[in-house]
C-alpha cells in the first residue's frame, strides 16, 4: 500500500535547496533563527542547520536552531486525548528581531502553523516569520503557505503522508500511504 | 487520569509524565508573557474548606497561567458556614459550569467522595485532605529534588536510589504520606524521624524505615535529601512532646546538624516555616535550603496537573 515518493538522497537534497534557498532570502545567516516544531520539524531543522554551517563560514548552528512546542496552543485539544508536551527551546540570543525560519515535516492543513504562530508571538517579536516544510500535501484550512517546499504532493484528503527521518524512525523515507482507491491518489 | 486524589494511585510513568510536563511548565514561567491558552474557556473552582493561602494561590497563579477562569470558594463566610453539605456544594458548582475542582478539606477522603458521589462531572484534585494526602505538594518535592539532584538532566527519570529522610510530625502529616507513596514509586528510599507521640498506629507497615533518633539516622543514611515537617501547632491539641525546646533540640534541623549533612544534601520544607522550631534560621536560608525554589516548582507542578486533567477530550465515567 505505502508508495516511497522520496528516498535518502531526495530528502538531502530538498534539504540542501531549502538550506541554499532560505540564506539567499536572507541574505546570509545573520539574525537567523530556525525552529523545528516536534517531532521531526526538530530534526529537520538540526539538519538545515547543520547544511547552512557548512555552507556560510562562522556560523554556530547551536546558536540558531531551537525547537518550538505548539501543544499548548492548537485548537483541537479539547478533542483528542490529553498530548504530552515537548519541550521548547530557543537559542540564547532569542527571536526579537530576528528573521524566523519555522520547519516542519508535513505542510497539511495550515492549523498547526497557526498554532506555532500564536506560541512565537508568546515569545517575542521577530522582524519576519517564514516557513519550510519537506512536504506540502494541500488541502489547507488556513490561509497559510509556505515560503520553503522540499516537494510538493498532490494528495487525497484519506490518504496518509509518513515521514520517516533517520534520527527518530530508524529509516528514511516519505511514503505515501491508503488511498481508498487505487490510483486515484492525484485528485488535487 | 481523571482526577487526582492520591500519589498511591500514580504509576512510575503517570509520575515521570507529570514531572516532565512540569519542566515545560518551569520553562514558561521564565518567558516574558508567562502564559498558555491551553485551558482557555475552561473554569477552575479552589474549593477550600480550611485555611490555606499558599496552595490555594499556588493553584490559582497555575491556573490563571494556563488561561482557565479561576472561582476561589473559601468555606469561611459561605454558605458552608450557613450548614451546607458537600453534596449541595459540589452540586451547585457543578451548575455553574466547573470543569476542575481544586478541593482542600479537614475531613479525609473528601476528594475521594466527591469524585466518586456523580454530584459534578468535574477533574478533582486533592489539595489536602485531613490526615491523609497532599499529593501536588509530593510531586513538587520530587520535582524539586530531580532537579537539585540531577541539574540539566532531570527530564525522564525517576529518583531511583536517593534516601530522603523526613522529619517531625508524620502522625498529622498528609505531606509525608503523598512523599511516601510517591517517593516509593519513583525508587527513593524515605527514612521517617519523630517522637514516638507523633509516628502513627500502622506505620510498620509502610514502606519507610521509621527512627526516633535524629542524629543517629543522619549519621547513618548520610541523606540527599532532609525534609523537615511543620510541627502543626494547630493539631496539637495534646501533649506530644515536653516543650518546643525540647523538639527543637531533639528533633530540629539546627546550624550544627546543618553542619554535619553532606555539602550537597538538600534541606526542604513545605512551609509556612516554624523557625528556630524544627528548622533554624541559618538552615532555612542555606544555600541547600530548597524552601522557595519548592514554591516557585509548586506553580508549575500544578500547571502540569491542571493541563493533564482538563485539556483533553474528557473521559467518560467509568
Amino acid at each position: 500500500m505505502a508508495r516511497t515518493v522520496l528516498q535518502q538522497a531526495d530528502i538531502a537534497r530538498a534539504l540542501t535547496r531549502i538550506s541554499h534557498e532560505i540564506l539567499e532570502s536572507n541574505r546570509g545567516a545573520n539574525d537567523l533563527v530556525i525552529l523545528g516544531i516536534p517531532t521531526r520539524g526538530v530534526v529537520l531543522a538540526e539538519r538545515i542547520g547543520g547544511i547552512i554551517a557548512g555552507i556560510e563560514p562562522g556560523v554556530d548552528p547551536a546558536a540558531m536552531v531551537g525547537s518550538l512546542d505548539i501543544t499548548m496552543y492548537r485548537d483541537d485539544l479539547a478533542k483528542h486525548p490529553t498530548r504530552t508536551p515537548s519541550p521548547t527551546q530557543v537559542p540564547r540570543q532569542g527571536i526579537d528581531g530576528k528573521t524566523v525560519v519555522l520547519v516542519d515535516d508535513v505542510l497539511y492543513s495550515g492549523r498547526t502553523v497557526r498554532a506555532a504562530l500564536d506560541a512565537l508571538n508568546d515569545l517575542g517579536r521577530p522582524r519576519v516569520v517564514r516557513l519550510a516544510a519537506l512536504v506540502d500535501r494541500g488541502h489547507r484550512d488556513l490561509p497559510i503557505r509556505a515560503d520553503f517546499v522540499g516537494k510538493n504532493l498532490p494528495t487525497s484528503r484519506d490518504e496518509r503522508i509518513n515521514v520517516r527521518l533517520a534520527e527518530i524512525d530508524g529509516t528514511e523515507e516519505v511514503s505515501i500511504e491508503g488511498s481508498s482507491i487505487e490510483g486515484s491518489g492525484t485528485d488535487a | 487520569m481523571r482526577h487526582l486524589l492520591s500519589t498511591k494511585d500514580l504509576t512510575r510513568d503517570e509520575a515521570v509524565r507529570i514531572l516532565d510536563i512540569a519542566e515545560d511548565m518551569a520553562d514558561v514561567s521564565t518567558r516574558e508573557v508567562k502564559k498558555l491558552p491551553a485551558l482557555r474557556g475552561k473554569t477552575v473552582v479552589n474549593l477550600f474548606f480550611e485555611d490555606s493561602t499558599r496552595t490555594r494561590i499556588s493553584f490559582e497563579a497555575a491556573a490563571k497561567r494556563l488561561s482557565a477562569d479561576v472561582i476561589n470558594f473559601s468555606a469561611k463566610g459561605s454558605s458552608v458556614s450557613k450548614g451546607e453539605s458537600l453534596k449541595d456544594t459540589a452540586q451547585t458548582l457543578a451548575a455553574m459550569g466547573a470543569d476542575g475542582v481544586v478541593i482542600r478539606h479537614h475531613a479525609s477522603g473528601a476528594p475521594q467522595v466527591l469524585a466518586q458521589s456523580g454530584w459534578i462531572d468535574a477533574a478533582i484534585v486533592n489539595a489536602g485532605d485531613g490526615t491523609h494526602e497532599h499529593p501536588t505538594q509530593a510531586l513538587l518535592d520530587a520535582f524539586t529534588m530531580r532537579r537539585r539532584l540531577f541539574p540539566g538532566e532531570s527530564r525522564g527519570r525517576g529518583l531511583d536510589g536517593v534516601s530522603v529522610v523526613i522529619v517531625g510530625d508524620i502522625l498529622h502529616s498528609r505531606v509525608a504520606r503523598s512523599n511516601l507513596w510517591l517517593l516509593r514509586t519513583l525508587g527513593a528510599t524515605v527514612t521517617f524521624v519523630a517522637p514516638a507521640t507523633l509516628v502513627p498506629l500502622g506505620a510498620d507497615t509502610w514502606p519507610a524505615d521509621i527512627s526516633f533518633d535524629l542524629d543517629a539516622t543522619l549519621a547513618l543514611t548520610q541523606p540527599d535529601v532532609v525534609m523537615m515537617l511543620r510541627i502543626q501547632s494547630e493539631r496539637m491539641n495534646a501533649a506530644y512532646f515536653p516543650t518546643a525546646r525540647e523538639y527543637a533540640r531533639q528533633w530540629g534541623l539546627d546550624d550544627e546538624r546543618l553542619g554535619r549533612l553532606r555539602p550537597d544534601s538538600i534541606v526542604m520544607h513545605p512551609g509556612p516555616m516554624n523557625r528556630g522550631l524544627e528548622i533554624s534560621a541559618g538552615a532555612a536560608d542555606s544555600a541547600q535550603s530548597t524552601v522557595l525554589e519548592q514554591v516557585a516548582n509548586g506553580v508549575s507542578i500544578r500547571m502540569a496537573v491542571l493541563y493533564l486533567l482538563l485539556s483533553g477530550e474528557r473521559e467518560a465515567l467509568a
